[in-house]
């Protein structure tokens, strides 16, 4: 493999998680943000709120963690391995 | 990437067996002496001794084993009952909290050292994924019959084609979602401290990793089982 290809290979997998854990970070900070203030506000509600919460979280981390599995078929299990070698 | 010690892989060499070194192996024993098969097979193992030896015989007064068995069982039961009600509870209750215990113990086995969690692999989380697909697809046609379709192709009739390719491919990505979030964090929190202990592991670097990886290990297996109750009541709940 050249250096171009390595270098190339290496910086997309970095971005690629470096770009969706920036974006899932902020709408994850977002949604904590307005579940404290409604837990603030209504604390009777903590409950039925944590649990909204944890899912939206779930649903928003997914996102980033997508990014984190191309990260890793970039690194590990890249599918052009045979042509990047040869190439 | 650098190989971990796996203790059953290297118990089963030396007994003589073959273990592969890729992810599929090759031949049918092959396959079956996988390192994810073989720790899953282990903590199969141990659900059922250890609720054998400390639920034996059920005392009127519990002691420490059964106490633990019962508010874990109680604590599920009340948190089914929340979302999904007292019958339907009653009802899908042996398949998810199977699915919580298995996936809180299988997650927390790879913090030790030279265990790997069976759901870092996307073979097992993809089998668990596809039962609760299917099934919320099952309870769905149980409860509506053939109009439960109906329901793929949205409230106007107009738009019909358009909502039915929208509410498919939605459907078809849970599938993705649901196996692709566990897996995912599971193999970064075990890639983590793989990675750590490699470069810093003498001054206990991973420690924070460690406590976490228990924290993560918790809030997946509650995130699998809430979303699988959440895509059951979905299929069961009357159309609106």
């Amino acid at each position: 493999m050249d250096k171009i290809s390595l270098a190339l290979v290496c910086f997309s997998a970095a971005t690629s998680i470096g770009l969706t854990g920036f974006a899932a970070a902020l709408g994850m900070g977002r949604g904590v943000e307005s579940a404290c203030n409604g837990i603030a506000r209504n604390p009777e509600a903590k409950g039925a709120i944590t649990t909204t919460m944890i899912l939206g979280m779930a649903l928003i981390e997914s996102i980033a963690i997508y990014g984190l599995v191309i990260a890793f078929i970039l690194l590990f299990a890249n599918p052009y391995k045979a042509a990047l070698i040869g190439g | 990437m650098e190989h971990p010690i796996l203790f059953i892989s290297v118990i089963l060499n030396w007994i003589g067996l073959p273990v592969p070194h890729g992810p599929i192996g090759g031949t049918l024993l092959e396959k079956l002496t996988e390192p994810y098969l073989t720790y899953s097979w282990l903590i199969m193992a141990f659900l059922f001794v250890v609720p054998k030896l400390t639920l034996g015989k059920l005392e009127l007064v519990p002691g420490t084993g059964q106490n633990f068995w019962e508010a874990l069982i109680g604590g599920l039961m009340d948190f089914f009952i929340e979302h999904m009600g007292r019958e339907k509870a009653r009802m899908l209750f042996p398949v998810l909290a199977t699915f919580f215990i298995y996936i809180v113990l299988a997650n927390m086995i790879g913090l030790l050292p030279g265990f790997m969690s069976p759901t870092s692999s996307l073979n097992i989380t993809v089998a668990m994924t596809l039962i609760v697909w299917l099934l919320h697809h099952i309870l769905g046609f149980r409860y509506h019959g053939w109009k439960y379709y109906k329901h793929f192709t949205g409230p106007i009739a107009v738009m019909a084609p358009f909502m039915i390719i929208l509410e498919l491919i939605g459907n078809f990505a849970r599938l993705v979602s649901l196996s692709m979030r566990l897996f995912g964090n599971i193999l970064a929190k075990e890639i983590l401290l793989g990675v750590l202990f490699m470069l810093v592991g003498a001054i206990f670097a991973p420690l924070p990793i460690l406590c976490l990886g228990v924290l993560v290990s918790l809030i997946q297996a509650v995130v699998f089982v809430l979303l699988s109750v959440i895509y059951c009541v979905g299929a069961m709940e009357h159309a609106h």
